[in-house]
């Protein structure tokens, strides 16, 4: 396979490679599995953030209220199955979650797609709305009585095992949700109509529009499915956690647009991987567990995080001026 | 027999409307606690209070005119806080506290500057997005904030450090003079200014500006520099007020500067914004905090009737923009 220097995908990876290096130089005990199933459960719920924030990116929008959407959604269904439906089961408690978080979306979906307003201002908006919502109407306290579903989905496991050393691993059940979800955007972006409308649209707007591209209605289904991954993350979010808090999640909303970025995916829309989507959440996962392993205090973390973002974006940006200067 | 047509007018363009909605405001705030909402104690606290925010609503204005945005002003103020904060306990007692105050406010506004340059460099040098490269600047000037302090707040100042935030001026509070002084100069540049003129031609039509010879370049960074040291100005207010400095403070008003720009009639999109308009939407954001604040409404109510505001006002505001489609 011919390798392309000039893609995100290749750089982040390359950064992947150097920091797993030099971590398990300065930590032989980093190359372990327990060391891969706590990068893999660190990576689920932002893993599946990132799905949904990749999906906005491509149609050429961008979302900062997802994670309050998440909030919200674990919030409310946190407290609904508590008191009404506690007999649900586990796969049911997920599609509550969804349904939520998409009737969350659609309120976005409604602002964005009919008003025509600007995406990062509607969903800072809505992103306060939805918070001061949960919090003025709804709650401020931790429910630490999760509802059965929740808990029975909380104690899955994939997998679980003891080293050799007497450390435990276990890979927790909602990385499959993950893997699915990956899955299903995968079809929907590269097997459907919709999928090319999506692209379509956040390449060029007014040409997706002229060449009879229904841009409000994509769009709407963008935000709805948006809403219903955000809910499912924060479902699968507290029943990990076992804990539903409210204060929990939101502030995350832009380290998870930042992973999406570093791995190739356009703020100008059009453009975005799954596969750097991946890799993007598999570096800021390992940033923040692994720091310390190479000796840098976590208190620089969102200085690393940031430099990863303006390095992660600026090369392609740089490289993109210098082509358009020298076609010029 | 002119009244009409000039009312049409006034209520026609974004400042005229949101002038009213500033009124209606007060009024109802007036109405509902007459004693409390008109007494000079509440007006001077008002005072006191909005010129952190506002300021930095000024910075975002800027920003937006050349269709940019500056997530990192929170940072930024952060950071400048805690670099002058870090010089007032460091150099307090070695002399007279007026001079080490004067220093640290130059060295704050100094680091502002350069923080914008840094921005400026990233947007108009690299090519990156506006939004991309200032969130990710705010994330290391938030971050270098905590690294500097290991997170916690740093306090102790000498006495005359209040001055900035807490005092008044002929009856006048500092705080207000020091905004109204910016906006006027702010508001003068806009207009009054060949930079100015530029800056809303970039915004209004990019292409058209570089076909113009516009240094598009030199001007963006300016722009960019004159946001960093707004929002280390505002920073020098909020340490001033809080008496103390820390990385977190403030966290709130990113939303609140941009909420405040756009209500003000600022199009995100750039090309057009008035600092007069800004002007109205900061003071009728203040009426409708301080009447909740009366009425005791709690924080998280605030975060939403804030929201709506903003999408509210931008339905307003595009549906008039838009003709009907047929």
């Amino acid at each position: 396979m011919k390798i392309d220097w000039t893609r995100n995908e290749t750089l982040v990876a390359l950064v992947i490679l150097g920091f797993c290096a030099a971590a398990a130089m300065s930590d032989p005990g980093f190359l372990s599995l327990a060391t891969l199933t706590d990068l893999l459960r660190g990576g689920i719920v932002l893993g599946i953030f990132a799905v949904a924030a990749l999906i906005v990116l491509i149609s050429g929008g961008i979302d900062v209220s997802f994670t309050a959407v998440a909030a919200f959604t674990m919030y409310v269904t946190a407290m609904i199955l508590n008191a009404a439906l506690p007999w649900l089961p586990w796969w049911a408690a997920l599609a509550f979650g969804m349904a939520v978080g998409a009737a969350l979306g659609a309120f976005n979906g409604v602002l964005i797609a009919f008003f025509g307003l600007p995406t990062l201002i509607v969903t800072l908006g809505t992103m306060s709305i939805f918070r001061g919502t949960m919090l003025t109407f709804i709650g401020q306290k931790q429910i630490t009585t999760l509802p059965p579903g929740m808990r029975d989905f909380g104690r899955m496991m994939l997998l679980r095992g003891e080293n050799s050393d007497g450390s435990f691993y276990s890979l927790h059940g909602a990385f499959a949700v993950t893997v699915l979800v990956v899955v299903l955007t995968w079809a929907i972006l590269h097997r459907t109509m919709l999928g090319r409308q999506i692209f379509a649209i956040g390449g060029s707007e007014e040409s997706a529009r002229r060449i009879g591209i229904n841009v409000s209605r994509v769009q709407f289904f963008v935000y709805i499915y948006v809403g219903a991954l955000a809910g499912l993350a924060g479902i699968i979010h507290a029943s990990m956690a076992r804990v539903a808090n409210p204060f929990d999640l939101v502030g995350l909303e832009l380290s998870v647009i930042a992973a999406v970025v570093l791995g190739g995916a356009r703020l100008a829309g059009g453009h975005g991987t799954l596969t750097g989507t991946i890799l993007g959440v598999a570096l800021i996962v390992l940033v923040r567990n692994s720091l310390i392993v190479l000796g840098i205090p976590s208190t620089w973390q969102s200085v690393t995080i940031g430099c990863l973002i303006l390095l992660g974006t600026g090369l392609p940006a740089w490289q993109a001026k210098r082509a358009a200067a020298r076609a010029a | 027999m002119n009244e009409v047509p000039m009312l049409t007018r006034f209520t026609a363009s974004t400042e005229g409307r949101l002038a009213l909605i500033a009124l209606a405001v007060f009024l109802v705030m007036a109405l509902l606690s007459p004693d409390k909402f008109l007494s000079v104690q509440n007006l001077t606290s008002m005072a006191f209070q909005f010129p952190e925010f506002a300021i930095l609503a000024l910075a975002m204005t800027i920003t937006m005119l050349t269709g940019g945005i500056d997530l990192s002003v929170v940072g930024i103020a952060n950071m400048t806080a805690i670099v002058a904060a870090l010089i007032l306990t460091k150099l307090t007692g070695s002399g007279d506290g007026w001079a080490v105050l004067a220093l640290a406010l130059s060295v704050s506004v100094a680091v502002g500057v350069v923080a914008g340059l840094f921005n400026g460099i990233l947007i108009a040098t690299l090519g990156l997005p506006p939004i991309l490269a200032t969130l990710g600047s705010g994330l290391i000037f938030t971050g270098i904030a905590i690294a500097m302090t290991g997170g916690s707040a740093v306090m102790g100042f000498p006495p005359a450090t209040a001055w900035i935030g807490n005092s008044t001026v002929l009856g006048i509070p500092t705080p207000l003079i020091v905004f109204a002084l910016l906006a006027l100069g702010i508001s003068l540049l806009l207009t009054r200014t060949g930079f100015g003129i530029k800056l809303r031609m970039f915004g209004a039509n990019p292409l058209a500006a570089r076909y113009a010879a516009i240094d598009i370049d030199a001007m963006l960074l300016r722009v960019y520099m004159l946001s960093g040291a707004l929002a280390a100005i505002s920073g020098m207010v909020v340490m001033s007020r809080a008496n103390s400095a820390k990385a977190d403070y403030g966290s709130s008003y990113l939303l609140l500067a941009v909420l405040i720009a756009v209500l003000g009639g600022v199009n995100p999109y750039g090309g057009y914004g008035r600092v007069i308009g800004v002007v109205l939407a900061v003071l009728s954001m203040q009426f409708l905090s301080s009447g909740m604040n009366m009425l005791q409404v709690s924080n998280f109510a605030r975060e939403l009737i804030w929201g709506t505001l903003l999408i509210l006002v931008m339905i307003m505001n595009t549906w008039r923009a838009k003709p009907r489609k047929a």
